[in-house]
């Protein structure tokens, strides 16, 4: 393992400090347990928290700012954050409106998000987050994770809050911001958990994890690494059929959201986007908006997911709208 | 069950997690995202590290503190899943008592029904629970015929290896290998492998104190 550390144990509350100090003019740092808000509360709008295991940032607490999250709650590594944590980021950033979180469909985030709001003395709702196409909903699995889509749900729902928006409404956009995404991603190399010192799986330098989750866990199948414009063929693939199996036609407007996992250099992500808008057109699919960059990723993997979002007039308002984050900011 | 033994247990339990890093990190490296070891071992360091304060307590309490500090110590899936398995068992100990072998197996039970609540899980799915419901019934079900803790415990460590060994071939609808089908045939759960290495711990602290 190489990587930029003092001592394992500090990687976290390093990391966080620095992050906390460096965007000092949009977040507060909590501790004790450890979350992070908005520098000036939000007041009359629907409090939106979201949280989840480190190693993924800028999600979520990059996200965190005007028009789209009030708080976020890190976890260890690849680890969702406890319930404590939880109920005491809702708590600071609630005001009588309510709190939404925003969550990703694992079994861990899922447990510890749910005693957190049984414990929670107002108005709650939760979205999960699902728009990860690889793994298939069948008998064989719990369901389909919460990947990169999820930047998408927290920059809408984030959006609608600011407006006065109630809790079911805000929470109605996100299921169908979520409803409306697909995603899928692919492996080159293993990323590196730093308390775990090594690779968190082996892959040879002539194969790819196709469907592969945001902490190396794996995927569809293992296949032999090929041009990109293949590997691409192949996740366009499972996107639109995804879509087809949801009952939705992809032939109208979409964002389409090439995120890197962490150790993709740019150039490859923006010559995946090529790659994916040339077949895109080729389906009929009109790509309207588009976000290129990493925005949810695996600490060192190398890799990319593809994630296309539907647009319709709601869904491209609250996308467009003004925000200002450490990670998003346009408009304002 | 008094509280020096669960904490002791504790400690036997910490020291078992490490000792196995391998085993357990292996397996969920094959087939699962590869934190299940670290959130064991800092799981089972913060229970064994309570060892002074809460040895004064009464059992349940005990029990009931251990599951607090877990679910705000692990995260992931295994926070809410050994912390409700805590509280639960400090509840049923609290209500029933927890000085005969019939009314721990009684407490354990609850402790796994928890699990089962919260995770929405059951046997046949890849999880600890293959490792802990077939415990639970063995443990109750010696304890009802009056079988002494040896007997018991020996039996409980063979029930756990055959527990853990039903998960090698099983698809897994819940857990860290669900979403790979197929693929985690194979593959022994290293959710169960803990469980199965946490088990053995705490039975082979009973054979000691039963002998000594």
């Amino acid at each position: 393992m190489k990587k930029f550390i003092n001592q394992v144990d500090q990687v976290l509350v390093e990391s966080l400090s620095g992050f906390a100090n460096a965007h000092h003019d949009l977040v507060t740092l909590h501790v004790d347990p450890t979350y992070l808000t908005r520098r000036e509360k939000a007041v009359n709008k629907v409090a939106i928290v979201s949280g989840g295991g480190s190693g993924h940032e800028p999600l979520h607490a990059g996200y965190i700012g005007y028009g789209m999250l009030d708080a976020a709650c890190p976890g260890q590594v690849f680890t969702s954050p406890t319930p404590d944590q939880i109920l005491e980021a809702a708590e600071a950033v609630h005001t009588d409106q309510g709190v939404l979180f925003i969550v990703k469909n694992y079994a861990g985030d899922v447990m510890n998000f749910e005693m957190a709001a049984e414990m929670l003395p107002f108005q709650h709702a939760t979205v999960l987050t699902s728009d990860d196409c690889a793994v298939v909903n069948s008998t064989y699995t719990t369901g389909r994770r919460g990947v990169a889509g999820t930047v998408i749900v927290e920059k809408c729902v984030g959006s609608l809050a600011e407006t006065g928006a109630d809790l079911a409404a805000c929470k109605a956009l996100g299921d169908k911001v979520n409803q409306q995404t697909s995603s899928i991603g692919v492996a080159l190399t293993s990323c590196t958990v730093p308390a775990a010192g090594r690779a968190t799986f082996d892959i040879a330098d002539i194969e790819l994890e196709m469907g592969v989750g945001i902490h190396g866990e794996p995927g569809r199948r293992r296949e032999q690494m090929r041009e990109a414009d293949a590997i691409v063929h192949d996740c366009i693939q499972a996107i639109l059929a995804d879509f087809a199996t949801k009952g939705l036609t992809h032939r109208q407007d979409v964002l389409l959201l090439i995120n890197g996992f962490g150790a993709t250099p740019l150039m490859e992500l923006y010559l995946l986007y090529h790659s994916a808008a040339k077949l895109l057109a080729a389906h009929g699919v009109r790509i309207e908006r588009s976000l290129v960059g990493n925005y949810t990723t695996a600490l060192d993997m190398a890799g990319a997911s593809i994630t296309v979002c539907l647009l319709d007039d709601e869904i491209k308002q609250h996308w467009d709208s003004p925000v200002h984050t450490a990670a998003l900011r346009w408009g304002r | 069950m008094n509280t020096a033994f669960i904490l002791n247990a504790c400690l036997h339990i910490h020291a078992a997690i490490v000792a196995h890093e391998a085993d357990i990190e292996s397996l969920d490296r094959a087939i699962g995202d590869g934190d299940h070891y670290i959130n064991m071992k800092r799981g089972s360091e913060v229970a064994a590290g309570m060892y002074n304060t809460l040895l004064p307590l009464p059992a349940d309490e005990a029990l009931n503190k251990i599951g607090m500090k877990l679910l705000s110590t692990i995260g992931g899936a295994s926070g809410p899943l050994f912390a409700s398995f805590f509280m639960s068992m400090a509840k049923t100990a609290q209500q029933n008592g927890a000085n005969t072998p019939l009314k721990i197996a009684a407490a354990f039970a609850a402790g796994v029904q928890a699990i089962m609540q919260r995770g929405k899980a059951s046997v046949g799915e890849k999880t600890m629970l293959d490792v802990l419901v077939p415990v639970s019934t063995t443990f109750t079900t010696l304890a009802a015929q009056g079988k002494s803790s040896q007997e018991i415990a020996t039996a409980l460590k063979q029930t756990a290896d055959i527990g853990l060994e039903s998960t090698r071939n099983l698809i897994a609808t819940k857990g860290r290998a669900a979403g790979l089908g197929e693929r985690a045939i194979g593959h022994l759960d290293a959710g169960a492998k803990s469980c199965q290495v946490m088990i053995h711990a705490v039975c082979d602290l009973m054979l000691k104190e039963a002998d000594a």
